[in-house]
């Protein structure tokens, strides 16, 4: 069930430049709240920019009553989104999405995101780490410079494999090259993907050679991020007689083998 | 205070509805607000046959306002009337279908179907920008909004017909009267303006469909001006649209001639912003004291 709540920004920190991260009191996100769902927030309180910027749920805390997100300064949204300030009010829609992260019955798992696609996975694998699930996680960055959450990370995973593309810092490579020589020795039971569209295709092709089920987050411009408008439409291949699904509504995760990326 | 108004036959417990392809079948909408305070629902475009839309991307954000290239994607009538008509009816407020197709012989097939169905009105979309036949095509004159509105008058016999017009047009006046003539019982306007955004770093338009419907606030003078302007040409009763946001923004549709209104894109905005229009428009009939909101419609006092 989602809502559309004032809330309160507690806390923000930039972890990068450009990266902000915000938690904000919102009791009735965090107790509904499911690994891998969105939230629409409405950046400032004014019509102009007219539309809400969707954005990920990186960390409930239940107990709180807190949700955090991360996001990076893109454009003017996100540039007037990272300049509010702490105790102001937030607009917000959530939690959004009825495509999530599901790792029920599953022992044995591979997570692997790249840049600032791992924002999302974080709730992922720390849930799927407190139900005892075993997993390794793989996260990729271009350089030394954008690596981070390794920290965070760590904490949630039984074991974390670091890359950077130049190998100016931990493993050098891409972050799937990892992954595909592990799972040789060590088939997972589910792969779990967000991050820059190649490495989903990368991802969503090893999965299938190797009959491994994989769920991937996926992004599309929303406008509404309710699935009203029909706008973030992405092509779909599954059993259901449909030719297109939506990300703000089916996803924004999807099986891997039901949609055309 | 009595906000009602009569669309076309179609008796309103107040004049704002939602607009068609913002509110789907109002399921979503209902986790948010009471569908009961609304005026009426515009549902999504609803053609005859299953249609899959364009390839995304379908929607960009522009100044104010938005793009949209959706290719008027729809289950298809049938699965309207099974699945979303039973469940939209459990709620006191006037269902309105958009009936959409890509000829002639669509329009009415699909219209003798809205003919037996329990719904309040129809609202014939002659104006989509985002698909190649049909809709648009027959809607930039007087003959072509004619010919469809005499052929599909003829199917539909019990419902009101409401007949949506493009402003992609030279003089509005001319569809509005092709629609009087023909015997709709109203119009609305505006549909959205066909628009283009280019992504300057891949150097191509950001929209699929290289073109797309800008709608939003930033089209809201243009939708005033014409209102006002079919408001002066024909008799028929008018659904104003195209920008609205806010109470005085409904207020001002009223003063240039429109009966009822729609909100839009609007709904993006936040899911309440049809309520809180609501709200604003009772307001401003207590601050003018206003006891009736019929009587403002087309009291605009020109210099
Ligand atoms: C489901 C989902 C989850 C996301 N989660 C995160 C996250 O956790 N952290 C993060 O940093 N970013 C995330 N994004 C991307 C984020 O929404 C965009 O970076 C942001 O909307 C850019 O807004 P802007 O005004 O700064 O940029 P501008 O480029 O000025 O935006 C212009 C318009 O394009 C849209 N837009 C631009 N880039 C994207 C994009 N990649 N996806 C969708 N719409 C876009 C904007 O929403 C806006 O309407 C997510 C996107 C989606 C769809
Ligand atoms: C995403 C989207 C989908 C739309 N789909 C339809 C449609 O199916 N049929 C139709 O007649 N108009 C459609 N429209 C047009 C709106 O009903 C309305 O005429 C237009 O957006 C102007 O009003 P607004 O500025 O309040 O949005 C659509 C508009 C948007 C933004
Ligand atoms: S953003 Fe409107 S349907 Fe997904």
């Amino acid at each position: 069930m989602p809502f559309n709540v004032k809330c309160k920004l507690v806390k923000k920190e930039f972890l990068k430049d450009d990266i902000c991260k915000m938690t904000i009191l919102a009791p009735e996100i965090a107790k509904s709240a499911k690994p891998g769902q969105f939230l629409e927030i409405r950046v400032v309180d004014n019509i102009e920019p007219l539309l809400r910027r969707p954005i990920s749920i990186y960390n409930v805390d239940k107990d709180k009553d807190e949700v955090e997100f991360i996001f990076q300064i893109k454009g003017n949204g996100t540039e007037l989104l990272s300049k509010r300030r702490e105790g102001e009010l937030l607009d917000i829609m959530g939690p959004l999405g009825y495509g999530t992260f599901k790792f029920d019955g599953y022992k044995n798992i591979a997570i692997i995101g790249g840049g600032i696609g791992i924002f999302p996975l974080y709730e992922l694998s720390k849930r799927a780490k407190n139900a005892g699930v075993n997993s390794s996680i793989y996260i990729g960055f271009r350089n030394k410079d954008l690596v981070m959450l390794e920290d965070e990370f760590k904490k949630v995973c039984d074991e974390l494999i670091l890359t950077t593309d130049d190998g100016s810092y931990a493993k050098k490579g891409f972050a799937i090259n990892f992954l595909k020589e592990d799972a040789k020795q060590n088939k997972p039971d589910c792969i779990y993907a967000c991050g820059p569209l190649p490495m989903l295709k990368a991802v969503q092709a090893f999965a299938k050679e190797e009959n491994i089920p994989c769920q991937i987050s996926l992004e599309e411009r929303m406008a509404c991020g309710i699935g009203v408008c029909l706008g973030c439409a992405v092509k779909y291949v599954g059993n259901d007689n449909v030719n297109y699904k939506h990300v703000c509504k089916n996803g924004p995760v999807f099986n891997a083998t039901e949609v055309e990326i | 205070m009595n906000l009602e108004v009569n669309l076309a036959g179609m008796k309103m417990k107040n004049p704002i509805t939602v607009a068609s392809g913002t509110f789907g079948y109002g399921r979503e909408f209902a986790e948010y607000i009471d569908l009961n305070k609304l005026g009426g629902i515009v549902t999504k475009g609803t053609s005859l046959k299953l249609k899959d839309g364009n390839k995304p991307p379908r929607v960009c954000e522009t100044a104010s306002g938005m793009l949209n290239a959706i290719g008027l994607q729809n289950p298809g009538v049938e699965y309207f009337m099974n699945y979303d008509l039973p469940w939209l009816r459990k709620f006191d407020t006037n269902i309105i279908v958009n009936a959409c197709g890509n000829s002639i012989d669509e329009y009415v097939e699909l219209s003798k179907i809205l003919n037996t169905l329990d719904i309040d009105a129809v609202e014939l979309n002659l104006s989509c920008p985002n698909v190649k036949a049909g809709c648009m095509a027959f809607g930039t004159s007087y003959e072509g909004v004619k010919e469809v509105t005499t052929q599909v008058r003829k199917a539909l016999t019990s419902k009101p017909l409401i007949v949506k017009l493009t402003p992609n047009v030279t003089d509005i006046t001319q569809p509005a009267k092709g629609a009087e003539d023909a015997g709709a019982d109203g119009v609305s306007l505006i549909n959205t303006l066909l628009a283009m955004k280019i992504d300057i770093d891949k150097q191509r338009p950001v929209l699929a469909n290289n073109t797309g419907g800008l709608s939003g606030p930033a089209i809201k003078p243009v939708a005033v001006r014409m209102v006002y302007q079919v408001a002066q040409a024909v008799k028929i009763p008018i659904l104003g649209l195209g920008g609205i946001v806010t109470g005085d923004d409904v207020i001002e549709f009223m003063l240039a001639g429109a009966t009822a209104v729609s909100i839009g894109t609007g709904n993006f905005i936040a899911p309440d912003t049809s309520i809180k229009a609501i709200e604003g428009v009772e307001k401003y009939m207590k601050k003018h004291n206003i006891e009736n909101l019929s009587d403002i419609i087309g009291k605009v006092q020109m210099n």
